[in-house]
């Protein structure tokens, strides 16, 4: 079957099972477009490729397949960095296509000529610059074999546009050739055992929840875990979901600004098993003084995660939807010492404890007329039951809906983690929504993030999205506010910012839009927002000042927090952090 | 502490902005970085010397097997090995000079491989500490130019007599 270059993409897609991808058109990438039309593929147009990329990720993410975005050379290419560096650092699979000026004028400087593979070399898995049709074929099947096995991650095919119009006798590679990609092997048992041991031997054990599980569709045998053992988990930002949140063993997320309770048990555990988290300095602090008490057992697909932050006493490398029953079974057997299997009460009083202290300094069971983030939140997850899917953004929103919505569905939380890319959540949340158009969608973002994609509401009518969109709105760019107040004498520079009207700018692009200022509004915005059939948007007008607590300072170790203030009616000065 | 690598990988285009690339972006120290052909055809040889401690080292190996080009890659560690660099010297050398030079190169098993007027030029084969002594004792004669290829690497064959090197 004799087929043009571009007829080969699309060919090649739909047998990797692509329907939908997102992008923008351009010079470079015409002959795609022009061929596009005729085969089943629903091209979504974003505003900005930097929204084509975040979408295409945020499918990934929503649905576990590969996301798919197409951007021109150029400007168009550049643009898909930060979206593509945002997928890299969260192991999404990505493929994104480019188009090159045409191979006589690569190297010449031509029109809207950049040399996007060695841009992205650092910022995805792989990449290749294809200039002879021949290989197309090849490069298409290796880029989706690539990107969505073994540890996923995006990767880029840059494509001449002379080799996009070019023919081909063309027949689709049943395998592919590459001797230099190492899928893990299965896990040595030797070393599950040791691990099996490891916990059989622990007084204090906890389990790190991190994105791998999530990535390894593992959640069920987590919960079997934590079942036969009783061992208690936390999470990182981007394991939440792993587990539902609900569940008695869950802590919920660790770190910089995790909950009281889960710092204390990071501190005085005596055994930390990490599955298929990276050590994230957000979650240890310095790693001089993480965990001294703990033995480690580390669990990751990626052999470079093995010993790149943390030594462990025991290190398995394979798929946690493997390791984690082979583990379980091991601990299941009938034997000696049956009864080390269940983790100490004490342990669990003690973890307990903890919690119930942090419950008293919860702001949400304090008496205030003030319309605070949390409140906000909680009453989000109220009114859904941790059961949609919520799209956060990157700053102090992300960590009050961390902290505040208990997640119950699986998959339930989608966020820039390892970048922290602002005006992530919009375009991601348009990605997820086509991925799962039964499902509600909820982005929550800051008045600041919002306005980094803010373009792509018009992706969100033109496409028919019903996603619901609440702005957390303050007035600055609170995180960096929140730093500036504890840590740099209260000198807000650069934070404070003007926003538009946002419901006048939904209602405008035909969005519903609503504007709330009072807590008592809260509840009934929410309920409105759920039973309109379309896109809403929300605007809430949230305490300027509020911030994220507890909050580890910078270069402190995780037990060292400060903690949420005394009551509002005790505070001296609203805001003022007491430490502790 | 001092480190040899050897690595092979796909000769692809950008392979080698691959590897240095990593080295750069993982702030890694190398000291010298060869690369060239290897015994199987679209298959590259490279030899990496690199500074650090044992960890760092186990992470740059685990750092370049990840990347998707590289098809295997070898810690020379304390494996006997071979290991060897070459060097071309050019150095000053008149009509009172010339003879204690190539004198010199003699001892050293070095050849002299042009003849000027006012210079010669040196070619040596051999462990770097071989190559820096003979560079060492060419110094006061005034070196005017030196191109090292940096160290090239080979385990011994494992036929447990422990051939010594030729050399």
């Amino acid at each position: 079957m004799k087929l043009t270059g571009a007829q080969v993409v699309w060919d090649s897609m739909v047998r990797e099972g692509v329907d939908t991808i997102f992008g923008i058109s351009g010079g470079a990438v015409i002959h795609l477009y022009h061929a596009l039309p005729d085969y089943p593929i629903h091209h979504v147009l974003t505003r900005h490729e930097q929204g084509a990329a975040h979408a295409a990720d945020g499918y990934a993410r929503a649905t576990g397949k590969v996301g798919v975005c197409i951007a021109t050379s150029g400007p168009g290419a550049t643009n898909l960095v930060t979206g593509l560096a945002t997928a890299y650092m969260d192991s999404s699979p990505v493929v994104a296509i480019t188009g090159q000026v045409a191979t006589p004028a690569i190297g010449t400087d031509a029109f809207q000529e950049v040399d996007i593979t060695g841009i992205t070399l650092p910022i995805t898995k792989h990449n290749y610059l294809v200039t002879n049709v021949e290989e197309l074929p090849a490069v298409i099947r290796e880029a989706f074999h690539i990107a969505r096995t073994g540890r996923p991650g995006p990767v880029l095919v840059d494509i001449a546009k002379d080799v996009q119009a070019a023919e081909i006798e063309y027949e689709y590679p049943e395998d592919v050739q590459l001797p230099g990609y190492h899928l893990p092997e299965k896990a040595s048992m030797a070393l599950i055992e040791k691990a099996a041991t490891l916990i059989q031997e622990a007084q204090r054990p906890l389990i790190i929840a991190g994105h791998g599980v999530v990535l390894a569709g593992a959640e069920d045998a987590l919960l079997d875990l934590v079942d036969k053992t009783q061992i208690p988990v936390i999470t990182t930002l981007l394991g939440i979901s792993a587990m539902p949140e609900a569940h008695p063993l869950c802590l919920g997320m660790a770190g910089m600004h995790g909950e009281a309770y889960t710092n204390l048990a990071l501190t005085e555990t005596d055994l930390m098993i990490s599955l298929g988290s990276r050590f994230d300095d957000r979650l240890t602090g310095p790693v001089s003084q993480f965990g001294q008490q703990a033995r480690v057992i580390h669990v990751d697909i990626d052999p470079v995660e093995i010993d790149k932050i943390v030594t462990p006493d025991v290190a398995i490398v394979g798929d946690l939807k493997e390791v984690l029953p082979a583990l379980v079974g091991i601990l299941s057997q009938e034997g000696e010492a049956p009864g080390r299997l269940q983790t100490s009460e004490a342990w669990l009083e003690r973890i307990q404890g903890w919690r119930n202290e942090s419950a008293e300094r919860d702001i949400v069971g304090q008496e205030t007329d003030d319309l605070v983030p949390q409140y906000v939140m909680r009453q989000l997850w109220h009114a859904t039951q941790g059961d949609v899917i919520v799209v956060s953004d990157v700053g102090q929103n992300q960590m009050w809906e961390a902290q505040y919505f208990m997640h119950h569905r699986r998959r339930g939380l989608l966020s820039s983690g390892g970048l922290g890319t602002m005006g992530f959540a919009l375009p991601a949340a348009i990605g997820a929504q086509i991925g799962l158009p039964q499902e509600q969608i909820w982005v929550t973002v800051g008045d600041g993030g919002f306005q980094m994609n803010i373009q792509e509401l018009a992706t969100v009518v033109q496409e028919r999205l019903p996603l619901k969109i609440a702005v957390l709105n303050n007035g600055y760019l609170g995180m960096v506010r929140q730093w500036q107040q504890l840590f740099f004498e209260g000198r807000y520079s650069g934070t404070p910012l003007l926003g538009p009207d946002f419901a006048q700018v939904a209602r405008a692009y035909g969005i519903e839009a609503l504007t709330v200022t009072e807590k008592k509004d809260v509840e009934s915005a929410i309920d409105q927002a759920m039973s309109t059939e379309g896109p809403v948007l929300i605007d809430f007008r949230i305490v300027q000042e509020e911030n994220v607590y507890p909050m580890v300072a910078p270069g402190a170790p995780v037990h060292d927090m400060i903690r949420r203030p005394e009551p509002v009616a005790k505070r001296p000065n609203p805001g003022s952090a007491e430490s502790q | 502490m001092k480190h040899t690598l050897v690595a092979w990988m796909e000769n692809k285009p950008g392979v080698l902005n691959r590897v240095s690339g990593l080295f750069r972006r993982r702030n890694y120290n190398i000291e010298s970085l060869t690369v060239g052909h290897s015994e199987t055809p679209n298959i590259s040889r490279m030899t990496i010397v690199l500074h650090g401690d044992d960890r760092i080292v186990e992470q740059v190996v685990k750092q370049l097997t990840k990347l998707i080009n590289v098809t295997k890659v070898v810690d020379v560690g304390d494996t006997p090995t071979v290991v060897r660099e070459l060097a071309l010297i050019k150095v000053k050398a008149g009509p009172g000079t010339r003879s204690e030079i190539m004198e010199l190169t003699r001892v050293f098993r070095a050849r002299v491989i042009d003849v000027g007027a006012k210079s010669l030029t040196v070619e040596i084969t051999g462990p770097e500490d071989r190559v820096n002594s003979l560079i060492g004792l060419l110094e006061p004669f005034g070196i005017e130019e030196i191109a090292r290829t940096g160290r090239v690497a080979m385990l011994r064959s494992g036929n447990g007599s422990r051939a010594a090197s030729v050399l």
